[in-house]
């Protein structure tokens, strides 16, 4: 009798776990780390019994865990392309697909004793050392970084000097320990580390960075999934993220 | 795996990990030997402290390792400062960091072992030797290292085993620059993260083909000699 009296006790306090606690997965790009961090109690206080946890990782990398079959309910990538790879593939719910947010890339340099970098022709120079910038498989920061400088035709002449991150959040970390001289984030993460890293310039020659978001097409909870999606787009979570720098997409 | 892809794969990564791995375990050899004497013959305050001490890179994470290498060679710190200042000259995204992270974390194996060993070497056969006007590093080359040398083979072994698979720490130093510091166990983790798998397999059926070679080649060797 006993192994069934212990196996009725696992299954009564496991019951209520089960009931009420509705548990929801977004896995979303490093760049929105700070904002939904803030965001996620703020959804949790607008649907009681309701927690969210968030995995945030290069959008590439979350893909691939989504393909993998992580269980996910929510995905937010920071480019369009990441997504689109997500839809060829059926991954995601493409009519719950929407822009929430837009970013704009720039060019970062240690605030103190940086090389002084005042344009990307100075990215060449001694003082330049290192520059770390996203994988470009599987970082979109990297891809952007890329068209900005296949555009100024200067990526094969800077390659050697590359230190490729995992995501947006590590570019940053390299800069702000001054370990790479020069990096590309977005304006939201240089505006994180504001004591320690400078924004040298905004270059242009990409593709507009907009953060699309979506259900995940193996999610078991899309009403829960798609009020999550609305809620992003309210007054109220808008607000969050214009605070963190984030324009309209 | 077609022919093609066999021949576009990099095979770069491969020739850096066993530069590194060989280059930290010469190190770790080194040093393990030298404080595996110390602290199997030498008592003084605070030993065992020291060699718990010495110990931690074996039970800490790789990324405390790393964090800790960063902390005390980055360029924010007093040597890394100096190195950069003076010789224009910095661990951190070079291939050199990899080694100091792979000897930090395989000098435990080399040390315990060698430490072992020592403490197994028939002290009157020294004595012996001292009597017969052997200077003491003549009975250390002579009696010593020799009765030692089984035990201290192994743990080098198993340091060698250690600084080929290096990952964690390594990555936090050194960085994952193709052709510069990617080593194999990066190849891998890059390959899975961009989801090319074919590329992951193969590389982590080369290497661990490549390490059981290599152990089971230096057992050999070392054990008929």
């Amino acid at each position: 009798m006993r192994p069934v009296r212990l196996l009725t006790l696992a299954l009564a306090m496991a019951l209520p776990l089960a009931v009420s606690a509705q548990q929801l997965t977004i896995s979303a790009a490093a760049s929105l780390t700070d904002a939904f961090k803030e965001i996620g109690p703020k959804f949790e206080a607008t649907k009681p019994g309701t927690t969210v946890r968030f995995n945030f990782a290069a959008s590439g990398t979350l893909l691939q865990q989504i393909s993998q079959g992580a269980p996910v309910d929510v995905f937010a990538s920071a480019d369009q392309e990441t997504m689109d790879r997500a839809a060829a593939q059926k991954f995601i719910d493409t009519d719950s697909r929407k822009n929430f947010v837009s970013n704009s890339l720039v060019l970062i340099e240690p605030a103190t004793d940086g090389p002084a970098i005042k344009s990307l022709q100075d990215l060449t120079g001694p003082a330049v050392k290192k520059i770390a910038i996203g994988k470009t498989a599987t970082v979109p920061v990297g891809r952007y970084t890329k068209q900005v400088l296949d555009g100024a035709n200067l990526w094969t002449t800077l390659e050697p000097k590359f230190v490729q991150a995992d995501s947006v959040r590590q570019v940053l970390d390299y800069v702000s320990r001054g370990e790479a001289d020069a990096g590309f984030v977005y304006r939201t993460d240089a505006a994180i580390m504001g004591n320690k890293v400078k924004i040298v310039m905004t270059p242009s020659g990409h593709t507009p960075v907009t953060y699309p978001i979506a259900v995940v097409s193996e999610s078991k909870q899309k009403a829960l999934s798609n009020d999550f999606i609305n809620y992003i787009a309210s007054d109220e979570a808008q607000a969050v993220l214009t605070r963190y720098g984030f324009g309209k997409p | 795996m077609t022919l093609s892809f066999l021949t576009s794969v990099d095979w770069y990564p491969l020739i850096l990990s066993l530069k590194v791995a060989s280059i930290a375990t010469a190190i770790a050899l080194l040093f393990g030997v030298g404080l595996g004497w110390v602290f199997a013959r030498k008592k003084f305050p605070g030993r065992s402290v020291l060699e718990a001490v010495f110990m931690l890179p074996l039970v800490l994470p790789p990324t405390v390792i790393g964090f800790a290498i960063l902390v005390a060679a980055g360029r924010r710190s007093p040597l890394g400062n100096w190195l950069r200042e003076h010789l224009d000259y910095t661990i951190i995204f070079s291939w050199h960091g990899a080694v100091v992270a792979s000897a930090v974390v395989a000098l435990p194996l080399v040390l315990k072992s060698a430490s072992a060993a020592f403490a197994n070497v028939d002290r009157s056969l020294e004595a012996a030797a001292s009597t017969l006007r052997q200077s003491p590093m003549s009975v250390f080359l002579r009696v010593t290292l020799p009765m030692a040398w089984p035990g201290i083979l192994a743990g080098t072994m198993l340091a060698f085993a250690r600084a080929m698979g290096e990952f964690g720490a390594s990555l936090m130093v050194a960085g994952s620059i193709p052709k510069q510091t990617q080593t194999l166990s990066m190849a891998i983790y890059d390959a899975v993260q961009a989801g090319q798998d074919d590329l992951a397999l193969l590389l982590v059926i080369v290497t661990s083909v490549l390490s059981i070679a290599i152990l089971v080649f230096s057992n050999r060797f070392f054990s008929l000699r």
